[in-house]
């Protein structure tokens, strides 16, 4: 049963950072100084007092922390203080889908080319389109989305107007976003790629298929591919963070109006519940992601299966 | 036919047929090669990727101007000066001005000095924590590395711009509360590649002879293994200040980071984003050189980590 320890024993770590996360959030929101209630015009004290029951605010902290804790197990992430009468749950179900839309095709698109990028840089190795490849992955990764996204937009849509400037309406509107989110994924991937394909191509087991006279595209992606996949595999979890805290920055710079922007509006305005709520919700997100790649590598990798009770992380 | 006939004849042989060579002694045993300690060989290995100089000279560069070029330009980062806004570059104002009047030049190279004083303290606390609390789980083992890694595992759980960002909120925006908020969880990927280290190392000679000679734990294991790990350490340590620069520039570029009138390449990105059409300079100058530097450190790092990789020194 090593499987089955190996998994329950990532669970209750899951669960057990999940806990510090949301514990020090709560702190760190109670500890700033002020109550976030407070306006530059003066209420009146019982406007004050109502407004601060209504957020549960004049209770003892420790007891604000059991409540927190409670709606939390019923996914219920309380009223946001800035914008009236939305709860934090609205919020996040109406934006979400956007950031969720565009991670994902920023997801497959990471994948995809990466692998691409990798093999032919491995096929070619120490040859032009290797070199070629591997200029365009430290490119990738030297060029921050920051960088890479006003200048595509600049590019494309401001200069040779193929594109929208902003929003997230049509399937060409995804093009631009899609590009600036995942160029450093594809630069990382294509390296990971092609390193251990370099490897694997000089396996013993891949002179044995030649030997037999398997033709080339099989014995890359039959023999090859499936090998080089597993760093892949264990990075996924880590790909998909990138893809959803990088977001933040993209959907600022095209306006689309995911979750990101909320979340970075929320930290300007000081709107503590929904900085909370949007918090606890990314690092749900987060974790059962990584949680998902640490399976998944375990199911792909034979050799997990016999290490798993061993291995320490 | 010619292999028969070959067959047939017995080749005759007799000592005069052979001569033999006198053995010059003197020589033989000379190595041909100029024999390197490890470090000079990691040296030669690094000096001759061109990528990895390339990205040296940058490093340097970028860090004299970052130090030199505020104090020698007439200029200053914050004065504004509204009657020469938005001036393309020219030889008074190499890189132009930004919409208040204030020399791009000089807040391009003040930027610099944000995002690397950013990147190298946030490097070395990591180095800091990361190096003694790695050394300790891997020298000690056991328990102690039980419970060290779970801890460290529940931390690194955590997604870091989360922290990063809700630190932010509770400390005044600086490039300090960016740096501490950083060093939060950032020490961890350090702690565990010392602690890998450390395990291999712990149970070398030297180390047992340290031990027959009387020196204590700490001196075993901050004297002796950690020096000799210094190779990943120092490949980690060069590949985490890129990652510090983009996350300095990622906080400032949304507003959480680094707050006007100091220029950041992160703020001035923003700056400059609305006017990209009519003033692209105020954009390429900060682009293009938080790019460089970026591209500086990887590539060294890179270069540093083949350089120091012992299945490469093998080939």
């Amino acid at each position: 049963m090593p499987m089955v320890r190996y998994i329950s024993r990532k669970f209750i770590f899951m669960i057990l950072s999940l806990f510090v996360l949301v514990t020090a959030t709560f702190v760190l929101m109670n500890a700033v100084p002020g109550s976030p209630l407070q306006r530059e015009k003066a209420t009146s004290p019982q406007i004050q007092k109502n407004l601060e029951a209504f957020y549960g605010l004049d209770k003892p902290l420790i007891q604000q922390y059991g409540i927190y804790l409670k709606n939390l197990l019923q996914f219920d992430l309380g009223i946001s203080m800035k914008k009236r009468f939305y709860s934090v749950n609205k919020i996040i179900n109406d934006s979400f889908k956007y950031s969720f839309r565009l991670g994902i095709v920023s997801a497959i698109t990471s994948v995809v080319a990466g692998c691409v990028l990798g093999i032919i840089a491995a096929l070619h190795h120490r040859r032009f389109l290797d070199n070629l490849a591997m200029v365009l992955a430290v490119m990738g990764l030297a060029i921050p989305s920051m960088v890479m996204a006003p200048v595509l937009q600049y590019l494309f849509a401001v200069k040779v107007r193929w594109f929208e400037v902003a929003g997230l309406d049509g399937p060409l509107d995804y093009v631009l976003p899609t590009i600036a989110l995942s160029s450093v994924s594809i630069a990382f991937i294509a390296r990971l790629i092609r390193s251990t394909m370099i490897e694997v191509l000089h396996a013993d087991f891949i002179r044995t298929a030649k030997a037999k006279g398997l033709p080339g595209h099989l014995i890359v992606w039959r023999h090859c591919l499936r090998n080089s996949m597993l760093p892949v595999v264990t990075y996924l979890g880590y790909l998909l963070a990138n893809v959803i805290t990088g977001s933040v920055i993209i959907e600022a710079i095209f306006a689309i109006p995911g979750m990101g922007k909320f979340f970075v509006q929320s930290v300007i305005d000081r709107d503590y519940p929904l900085i909370m709520g949007i918090t606890v919700f990314y690092a749900v997100l987060l974790m059962v992601c990584r949680f998902l790649a640490d399976i998944a590598y375990a199911l792909v990798d034979p050799r997990m299966r016999n290490f798993a009770t061993k291995a320490g992380n | 036919m010619q292999n028969n006939s070959n067959i047939g004849a017995v080749q005759q042989t007799s000592p005069d047929l052979f001569t033999p060579i006198e053995r010059v002694m003197a020589g033989s045993e000379r190595i041909e090669r100029k024999s390197m300690t490890a470090w000079q060989y990691v040296r030669y290995r690094l000096v001759s990727n061109k990528l990895a100089m390339t990205g040296l000279v940058l490093m340097v560069l970028t860090v004299l101007m970052a130090v030199f070029a505020p104090i020698l330009s007439p200029y200053d980062h914050f004065t504004t000066n509204l009657e020469n806004a938005n001036r393309p570059p020219s030889w008074s104002h190499w890189f132009g001005t930004d919409d208040l009047g204030r020399d791009m030049f000089v807040r391009t190279w003040k930027g610099a000095q944000i995002s690397l004083f950013v990147g190298v303290m946030a490097a070395l606390i990591d180095l800091v924590i990361g190096v003694v609390y790695g050394g300790i789980m891997g020298y000690f083992g056991g328990k102690v590395d039980e419970v060290m890694n779970r801890i460290a595992e529940i931390l690194y759980a955590i997604p870091y711009l989360l922290v990063v960002i809700l630190l932010l909120v509770v400390m005044e925006p600086s490039p300090t509360t960016i740096i501490i908020a950083m060093s939060i969880t950032g020490w961890i990927n350090m702690a565990w590649i010392v602690r890998g280290q450390i395990m291999q190392l712990k149970n070398q000679e030297y180390a047992l002879a340290s031990r027959a000679l009387g020196a204590g734990n700490m001196r075993i294991l901050f004297r002796h293994l950690i020096p000799n790990a210094i190779g990943p350490i120092f490949v980690t340590l060069t590949l985490t200040v890129p990652n510090a620069i983009f996350t300095e520039a990622f906080l400032s570029f949304l507003g959480l980071g680094v707050q006007s009138p100091v220029a950041s390449w992160g703020t001035m990105l923003n700056d400059g984003i609305n006017a990209i059409q009519n003033y692209p300079w105020r954009e390429f100058f900060p682009a293009l050189f938080l790019s460089l530097t970026m591209f500086a450190f990887n590539v060294f790092g890179d270069g540093l980590r083949d350089a120091f990789d012992p299945i490469m020194r093998k080939s």
